[in-house]
């Protein structure tokens, strides 16, 4: 293996390849944060909702869920534009990934919820307050809590997911690599690179998770 | 005397089942009523009904005056708002069967939750009043732990401080002493009686006889949905006229 070779190669796209390390966190970050706020929404209507919302949210986890990511990245892409959406690759792309990202959310929530015992709402009734305050303070601390692992691993497929997003011109990480790689045909030096930083985004996650995981764990914490 | 607990023909179904069939119940100020039966007679739910934790399909339960959970709307019965009704139940203080203490929230925490975020009060007065009532109940000591580092007693302890803090016009009891090992029952209970004997007032719903004998100002015994007979312990418990309460104290010890 040349590796002095490999070297002044990385050095020389070196731009191209923190621009496409940047998109994919982007992406990913982006996609995360929507779907996890509209998952949450998903999954409280799905649990708790009156049936015309509840219903719905059944069928869109169950239907998003179970639809391939790169079908959901073709079809956001190419249906936006056929209905007029005027939507770039880039935000096709994130929000193919963030229905995708807020279906697993939903159910993820869905069932932490249902995990938690009837006599924590009634509990919280009881003193008063109304369903927003009881979820706010009860229901959703101890749901996080169970939910937290799963949640991390679907983050971190979300970073998997992302490189979906080469197949409609996205120039994140791995098309990136792809595009250096046809200059210089390294393969196996610069996908080696690649996997290295994504592994070093997915490790990342999982360590922000443990350690969001380890404060929920600490003892007697203050609410108000 | 004030009435604060009034209960005037009610009925609750669970489908076609009915299980409260016409409920008359006065609890004055400072009363303590047991409502005794066996399982299926209704007594929960009748408890359930005072804070609206359970609907109702006919009658009326006022509490301080004020009738709790529904209201005529051009003349059809509609159910209170939710934050109406979530004002109304905590006119009540319920203590459960199985505690249910917030498991992420210290002893502290689950006495403020509702002092902060319902009454309105600042950190401190809660604290304050919650150190109180923690106390009150023998649990200051403790109010750092969270509720798995508490035993069965303790755990109730702390909810019937949680529940009483917010100065309710009446506390409820929802058999609260029979998630417990024997030897936790009795502390329970003592916090319970000593609550009654500073004038609160409370209903239980209770399987204790001797403590519904000792501690009561009146006994409630329901059968059936319907309530059989009532009247001060002194006479239920000795000379009881239905067939029915005499056989349900012969099967239960007192």
């Amino acid at each position: 293996m040349q590796w002095d070779y490999f070297f002044d190669q990385v050095i020389s796209h070196r731009d191209a390849l923190l621009q496409g390390t940047a998109v994919t966190i982007g992406v990913s970050l982006s996609a995360i944060v929507a779907g996890t706020l509209l998952g949450i929404a998903i999954g409280v209507a799905v649990t708790y909702g009156i049936k015309p919302l509840r219903w719905p949210a059944r069928v869109y986890i169950d239907i998003i869920r179970g639809t391939p990511v790169l079908v959901l990245v073709l079809a956001t892409f190419y249906i936006s534009s056929a209905v007029g959406l005027d939507l770039g690759a880039f935000q096709a792309g994130v929000l193919a990934l963030t229905l995708f990202c807020a279906s697993h959310v939903g159910e993820i929530l869905r069932g932490a919820l249902q995990a938690l015992p009837r006599g924590q709402i009634e509990a919280g009734r009881a003193i008063g307050l109304t369903f927003a305050g009881i979820f706010r303070h009860i229901l959703f601390p101890q749901a996080l809590r169970y939910a937290l692992p799963t949640w991390i691993t679907a983050a971190v497929e979300m970073v998997k997911a992302s490189t979906l997003l080469s197949v409609i011109g996205v120039a994140e990480l791995l098309l990136t690599t792809q595009q250096i790689i046809s200059n210089n045909f390294l393969n196996m030096q610069f996908y080696l690179l690649a996997g290295l930083i994504y592994f070093l985004i997915d490790f990342a996650i999982e360590q922000v998770g443990r350690y969001v995981g380890r404060r929920l764990d600490r003892p007697a914490r203050r609410t108000t | 005397m004030t009435p604060i607990v009034e209960v005037r023909a009610l009925h609750k179904r669970f489908g076609e089942l009915e299980v409260l069939k016409g409920i008359d119940l006065v609890v004055n100020e400072g009363d303590v009523v047991s409502i005794i039966g066996s399982s299926g007679s209704g007594k929960t739910t009748l408890l359930r009904c005072l804070n609206l934790l359970e609907e109702f399909h006919q009658g009326e339960v006022r509490i301080g005056g004020e009738s709790i959970g529904y209201r005529q709307r051009n003349g059809q019965r509609v159910r209170a708002s939710e934050r109406e009704i979530a004002g109304q139940r905590a006119m009540t203080g319920m203590v459960f069967q199985a505690f249910n203490l917030f498991p992420h929230m210290s002893a502290l925490d689950n006495v403020t939750l509702g002092l902060t975020r319902v009454r309105g009060m600042s950190r401190r007065q809660a604290v304050e009043l919650a150190d109180h009532w923690l106390e009150r109940v023998g649990m200051l000591e403790r109010r750092d732990h969270r509720p798995a580092q508490l035993s069965g007693g303790q755990q109730q302890r702390v909810a019937i401080a949680r529940a009483i803090a917010m100065n309710p016009r009446v506390m409820l009891f929802d058999e609260a002493t029979s998630a417990l090992d024997p030897e936790r029952v009795g502390e329970v209970l003592e916090t319970i009686r000593s609550l009654a004997q500073e004038g609160m007032t409370m209903v239980l719903v209770t399987h204790e006889m001797r403590f519904a004998r000792d501690v009561s100002d009146k006994v409630v015994f329901m059968d059936g949905g319907r309530i059989a007979e009532q009247g001060p312990p002194a006479t239920l418990f000795s000379t009881p006229e239905s067939p029915r309460l005499q056989a349900f104290l012969k099967t239960s010890s007192l």
